[in-house]
């Protein structure tokens, strides 16, 4: 409880008519005023077992995915990539419990933990962030998902559509986590502009989860932005990810052989990616509440070299280059009602591939994986949304296939912040 | 050697003229830390009047001011809940932490209304230290002010002594202002209302005015078609003389009840800014006051 002025100063009146006048002037009103202060102190509770419990949100969220093509087959020219793909039928992929405190003046403590549809808990975030450094100075430090691109450090709760763009899908497996540390600064200017630096295990794809002392991946991030009178903002970002990939091996991949269901490749080498990103958002008067549009892009062009060993025998250099992006928009028309549309586009690039692999590997598939998806969302308070998304997916040669998502997602307990 | 100390002395009365950069939540909170600080402060004003404070989002821009200021004038008690927790962590400033001297929640200052009995968002999105829309109450402003005008001179001492010149002048003038207003403001003791949002029980408690029914049926949601022929059939039985609304939310739903229960739909400037006449403090009341008597004439 705050002390309130009103309650002391109507304590304040019956006190002094009570007594004589004559006690009304300052020093005498300022000592029972101090009087007051400190009985009112007394009165709360100086310390309780559970007053200091972390704030805890738990994220209940479900799909219900009508599926054309078996989800398991990775979009043409990225067999090599992780792939993600979705949950056919019902799932409840998008549980999570968070758990953030401050620990003490210096540090504050964040932890989301993944309820995965199968039973079990998996360690989604778990990091330390500093408060105290000052100077626009942010130190992060645990598992955390990394700060490039704009839709990477995303909760799945927040995310405007059921899944990830295809580039997110294909060349982060949906997000990149990282176990290590983060560090941005942010400049002293009027205009918002951050950068930041990150050195990690490289635990998430493309980082090969290795034993070593040195870092696994670096990433590097810039991002400006700021304001067009009320109604517009807008980020821009650009970011640099680098990873030595060792014996990463991909399984399924097919092959100029035409192997029955593919065959297992290893490439070794250095992996390097570029991305820029932008966003921007419109609201009449500024009034998100009631209606707004955003916009945004990303584009991500990752470069590898080095050596594949096909079918894990026949070893040879290996060079690709492959891309993608995505631009989104999604409108609230009005109160609660959202509606948005997304275009996803992929190019698997042409690998150079050494002597010994020309006749195993695929060096060019000749098509670029793209999709199209509609979403429409009703949320009928800050806690709850329901949302119907259709897609046209065509990330997979000869295999179109229309898909249809059903999804809830749901928070209970601490009102959380949301970012930009 | 008199040229060099000539330079120090302008570095060091330059630096303790340079103005204290506030970043101010709400346009009322600007406004009167302009009152109370004139040109020692230099002033960001985070939400304009016509967007809704309860959602606002943590902007790039935001950051930014954040970063480089050295005082926060907010009304707390959770409004900003939403936005300023990433505001904050983001700009990496601690002199404006939480528990800082240079953050102010002006709630802290005064008796916050409808506290509720019970935390449950089956209530709508409640709040759990009382209805932060404080500033609908003029009353309110002579605490705040009191406290914002030390926390000033605390972060800026060596002005310590205008801060609270300004802040006497203010206070005289303000006492006068709220008796002027009560005067004028006399005719809507008991008036019943109707109002869109839970926005003014404040403003209720300070003018007499009658608050008999919500066109939001839980705070924060839409008001639906059902519930609106509800509050009318309502209205019939016990009758309203205005609907008000902040300047902020959507006109319809008080139109709506407006045209049938042919009573005047009244909005409301809310904070500075509002209306095309609030401008100011003192000009927010004098036209919260000029409409709200506006709304006892008969459409």
């Amino acid at each position: 409880m705050y002390p309130s002025i009103y309650h002391r100063t109507t304590l304040l009146l019956v006190l002094s008519t009570a007594c004589s006048a004559a006690i009304a002037d300052d020093t005498t009103l300022r000592a029972l005023d101090e009087r007051i202060t400190q009985l009112e102190q007394r009165a709360a509770p100086t310390s309780s077992a559970n007053a200091f419990n972390p704030a805890i949100s738990l994220i209940l969220g479900g799909t219900y995915a009508r599926l054309g093509v078996d989800p398991t087959i990775p979009a043409t020219g990225f067999a090599m990539s992780a792939n993600p793909g979705h949950q056919q039928g019902f799932n409840i992929g998008e549980s999570e419990l968070g758990i953030s405190a401050n620990i003490d003046p210096q540090f504050s403590g964040f932890a989301t933990m993944a309820l995965s549809p199968a039973g079990g808990v998996s360690v989604e975030n778990a990091f330390i962030q500093s408060n105290a450094l000052g100077s626009g100075v942010n130190l992060k430090i645990g598992r955390y998902f990394s700060g490039l691109g704009y839709l990477n450090d995303v909760h799945a709760h927040a995310w405007d559509f059921v899944d990830q763009p295809l580039v997110y899908a294909t060349l982060w497996n949906n997000q990149l986590g990282e176990d290590g540390l983060q560090l941005k600064w942010l400049a002293p200017t009027d205009r918002f502009f951050e950068l930041g630096g990150e050195i990690g295990r490289g635990r998430g794809f493309p980082g090969s989860d290795t034993n070593r002392n040195g870092a696994g991946d670096a990433v590097l991030f810039a991002h400006l932005g700021d304001d067009i009178g009320v109604e517009h903002s807008w980020r821009i970002g650009a970011s640099l990810h680098e990873t030595q990939r060792q014996n990463a091996i991909s399984t399924g991949v097919p092959d100029l052989l035409a192997s029955v269901g593919g065959v297992s490749n290893s490439f070794t080498g250095n992996s390097r990616t570029t991305g820029l990103d932008m966003v921007w958002k419109y609201s009449p008067n500024g009034n998100v509440a009631d209606r707004y549009i955003k916009f945004q892009s990303e584009y991500f062009q990752r470069k590898e070299s080095g050596t594949l060993s096909y079918n894990l025998l026949t070893n040879s250099s290996y060079s690709d280059t492959q891309t993608g992006w995505y631009a989104q928009s999604v409108a609230q028309f009005m109160p609660h009602w959202r509606m948005g549309l997304r275009y996803d586009r992929l190019n698997p690039g042409t690998a150079t591939v050494g002597a010994a692999n020309t006749a195993n590997v695929i060096s060019n598939y000749g098509f670029q994986p793209t999709r199209t998806s509609w979403m429409l969302d009703y949320s009928p308070s800050e806690f709850s949304r329901l949302r119907l998304q259709l897609a046209r997916d065509h990330s997979r040669q000869t295999l179109p296939e229309n898909q249809i998502f059903l999804q809830y997602v749901m928070s209970m307990g601490a009102h959380g912040a949301h970012s930009y | 050697m008199k040229k060099l100390l000539f330079i120090a002395m302008l570095l060091i009365s330059s630096s303790s003229h340079a103005a204290i950069n506030v970043f101010a939540c709400e346009p009322e909170w600007a406004a009167l830390t302009q009152i109370l600080a004139g040109d020692l402060a230099n002033i960001y004003t985070a939400t304009g009047a016509l967007q809704d404070p309860h959602q606002v989002q943590a902007r790039p821009s935001l950051i930014a001011k954040a970063r480089n200021a050295q005082l926060l004038v907010c009304t707390g008690a959770e409004l900003e809940i939403g936005w300023m927790p990433v505001v904050l962590r983001e700009s990496a400033n601690p002199a404006i932490a939480v528990g800082a001297d240079g953050n102010f929640s002006a709630a802290k200052y005064v008796t916050m209304r409808e506290v509720p009995g019970r935390l449950d968002r089956a209530d709508g999105d409640v709040h759990a230290m009382g209805n932060p829309h404080i500033q609908t109450d003029a009353r309110n402003f002579l605490p705040i002010a009191d406290a914002l005008s030390k926390r000033l001179a605390q972060i800026d001492p060596s002005h310590a002594a205008q801060y609270q010149q300004r802040h006497t002048a203010f206070e005289q003038q303000w006492r006068t202002a709220i008796a002027k207003w009560e005067q004028l403001a006399a005719p809507l003791k008991g008036v019943p209302i109707v109002v869109q949002h839970k926005g003014f029980p404040y403003l209720n408690a300070w003018l007499g005015l009658n608050e008999v029914a919500e066109l939001e049926p839980k705070p924060g949601m839409e008001p639906s078609a059902s519930h609106l022929s509800e509050v009318l059939n309502e209205l019939h039985s016990h009758p309203a003389r205005m609907v008000i609304r902040a300047a902020y939310q959507d006109a319809r739903p008080s139109d709506w009840i407006s045209q049938r229960a042919h009573i005047q739909a009244v909005a409301l400037p809310f904070t500075v800014g509002g209306t095309p006449q609030a401008s100011d403090l003192y000009t927010m009341f004098d036209d919260t006051i000029a409409r709200l008597l506006g709304g006892l004439k008969q459409p």
